[in-house]
């Protein structure tokens, strides 16, 4: 271990303007235990009074080497590691994940486990999209907001523990499908939600789309052009919010995606007030999605039977000797994946997450690499508040919705 | 190949001498690493690929010449096409140069290469670790890079294990 150095301005010297040198303007550490930070992430904020001259983020505080971890597990081990990356979205996690290994393999899903797993990562979406509605509102002073929000998350959640044995760490969907049939209560409980759920999008709309206070601290603040965003590798509603129309469940449809009837909503303003309004539609949309998934949810298995793949159900082991051989080499083992390596993409509540997939011909990956959406999302943050108050640096931030989980990996 | 891929693949080749690999409809080219920056810049503004999606790298080790691939991936929204760019690079003292001019979201990715696998960028514009700490020794996703672990203490050799164990200094 080296010792431990001192920090001097000399290091940040590149990124702060001269007079932070003479001393005009003040360097103000923002984070990395600040509420509004949304997680252990470290602003250092060049100010001018209370105008933002430069920004500068400073990630890392949590991170726990997911990917390098990843390479020493099997296939199927390595997945529950992709949980504790973006803890808002696990599902769409696991999605990516196995989505990347089962084009590794080869193989096919089911159509039973690509409905549910439609319903499951639109009800993830919802939910994330519930914390981050609450968390910005409690930024803006909104603070019932948060209540409201957490209320119909704990119902999501109640939904995930009632499939998977778990609230928030899943490691639901397996590949090959999903790890098994979801209980009887499971349509009676979504459907419940899809019945309470649009009134609660109209309450929280009434108390925030139309409030003169809300609308003050987001309207024309802070502006994100097209060519920025996507210079900056900017995907998901916050891109959308900036007049491009790239949602990858349009553009480039998985697990069925292509056989439900939803909108993206756009739109070109590119402030803090459109992002806003294009994840509130984006709530109404995934659950339009969950209705047409859960209405056409097909019948049959939820695994595929490809065995050299797909653990075999419990109840074969007893009766079976090839089951049982199976059974055991999937465990210790794992499956052999080819020497090649593929992209595959979801688009997360965040924007494009993406899984780069790399075997050597064993067991284990040779290299996963997460693409994860709020490291771009955040990278372009810098660019955005300059010259702003600090206070709507506060609702910049949330608007652009950021897990640190994601980003730090 | 899908067909509106085969013309940008051929300008590659026609320009870069680029080779290409294909598995499951997608395709990697690769491209020397003195020209990696007009391949990029080519197909910014010839072929309208608007993102990068993704940088990132692979160790090859102990293969040495080439031990790392540079990896550029490259979606155009407008077409609706990706393309994996590969950049192959040596293992002793790895330099590629920089794409922070081309596409901006190569400044953190960069950034995170240089901390995770010590490659460095020529021309970067700001080249610091970004995850690990300043002080950090070594690059965690080198695969000669060991994982690390704790030694479980028993109490037969609780104090023993004390001893050797680094904790945070006062």
């Amino acid at each position: 271990m080296a010792q431990l150095e001192e920090v001097t301005i000399n290091q940040y010297k590149h990124l702060v303007s001269e007079r932070a040198l003479t001393g005009e303007t003040m360097l103000l550490n923002m984070g990395p235990q600040h509420p509004s930070t949304h997680g252990v992430l470290r602003l250092l904020l060049e100010l001018d009074g209370e105008v933002v001259v430069n920004c500068v983020p400073d990630i890392g505080f949590l991170h726990t080497g997911v990917e390098k971890n990843m390479e020493a597990k099997t296939y199927q081990k390595a997945e529950v590691m992709t949980d504790r990356l973006d803890y808002m979205n696990t599902m769409g996690n696991n999605l990516a994940y196995v989505m990347a290994v089962e084009k590794l393999v080869d193989l096919d899903v089911p159509p039973r486990a690509q409905a549910l797993r439609v319903i499951l990562v639109e009800l993830q979406r919802i939910a994330s999209h519930l914390v981050w509605l609450g968390t910005s509102g409690l930024d803006l002073a909104a603070m019932s907001m948060f209540l409201f929000c957490f209320r119909e998350r704990e119902q999501i959640l109640d939904i995930f523990e009632l499939v998977s044995g778990q609230r928030m760490m899943t490691t639901y969907i397996r590949p090959g499908g999903v790890w098994r049939d979801v209980p009887v209560e499971f349509e009676t409980a979504v459907r419940d939600f899809i019945k309470i759920f649009p009134k609660r999008i109209d309450e929280y709309e009434k108390l925030l789309t139309k409030n003169p206070l809300f609308v003050d601290r987001m309207v024309d603040i802070g502006y994100l052009s097209k060519e920025t965003a996507l210079s900056y590798g900017v995907t998901g509603p916050t891109l959308r919010a900036s007049g491009v129309n790239w949602d990858l469940r349009k553009a480039r449809p998985y697990c069925g995606y292509e056989q439900y009837d939803f909108e993206v909503p756009v739109l070109h303003e590119g402030d803090t007030y459109a992002r806003y309004l294009v994840r509130i539609e984006e709530l109404r949309q995934s659950l339009r999605i969950v209705e047409q998934a859960l209405n056409k949810l097909p019948m049959g298995p939820v695994r595929s039977d490809n065995r050299k793949f797909v653990p075999p159900p419990r109840s074969e082991i007893g009766v079976s000797m090839e089951a049982l051989i199976h059974h055991f080499k999937l465990w210790t083992e794992g499956f052999q994946a080819p020497k090649a390596s593929i992209y595959s993409a979801i688009e997360s509540p965040r924007g494009e997450l993406g899984v780069l997939l790399e075997g050597d011909g064993g067991p284990k990956p040779m290299r996963v690499h997460m693409r994860t959406p709020s490291f771009d999302n955040l990278a372009v943050l810098p660019e955005i508040v300059k010259g702003t108050l600090v206070a709507d640096l506060v609702a910049i931030l949330a608007s652009i919705d950021i897990v640190l989980g994601d980003i730090d990996r | 190949m899908e067909k509106s891929l085969e013309p940008i693949v051929k300008n590659l080749q026609d320009k870069f001498g680029a080779t290409y690999e294909e598995f499951r409809d997608e395709v990697h080219c690769f491209v020397k690493p003195e020209q990696i920056v007009d391949a990029l810049i080519t197909l910014r503004d010839e072929h309208r690929f608007e993102l990068l999606s993704a940088q990132t790298a692979v160790d090859y080790y102990p293969q040495t010449s080439p031990r790392f691939h540079v990896i550029y991936q490259l979606t155009s929204l407008a077409q609706n096409l990706s393309v994996q760019l590969r950049v192959p690079v040596n293992g002793d003292n790895p330099k590629v140069p920089t794409a922070a001019n081309v596409y901006k979201t190569a400044v953190w990715r960069e950034r995170e290469l240089l901390d995770m696998f010590g490659i460095e960028f020529e021309g970067h514009p700001d080249p610091r670790r970004i995850l690990m700490p300043e002080d950090a020794d070594g690059h965690p996703l080198r695969k000669d890079y060991p994982l690390g672990y704790e030694e479980p203490q028993f109490t037969f050799n609780f104090e023993e294990i004390d001893l050797r164990k680094p904790y945070a200094k006062e």
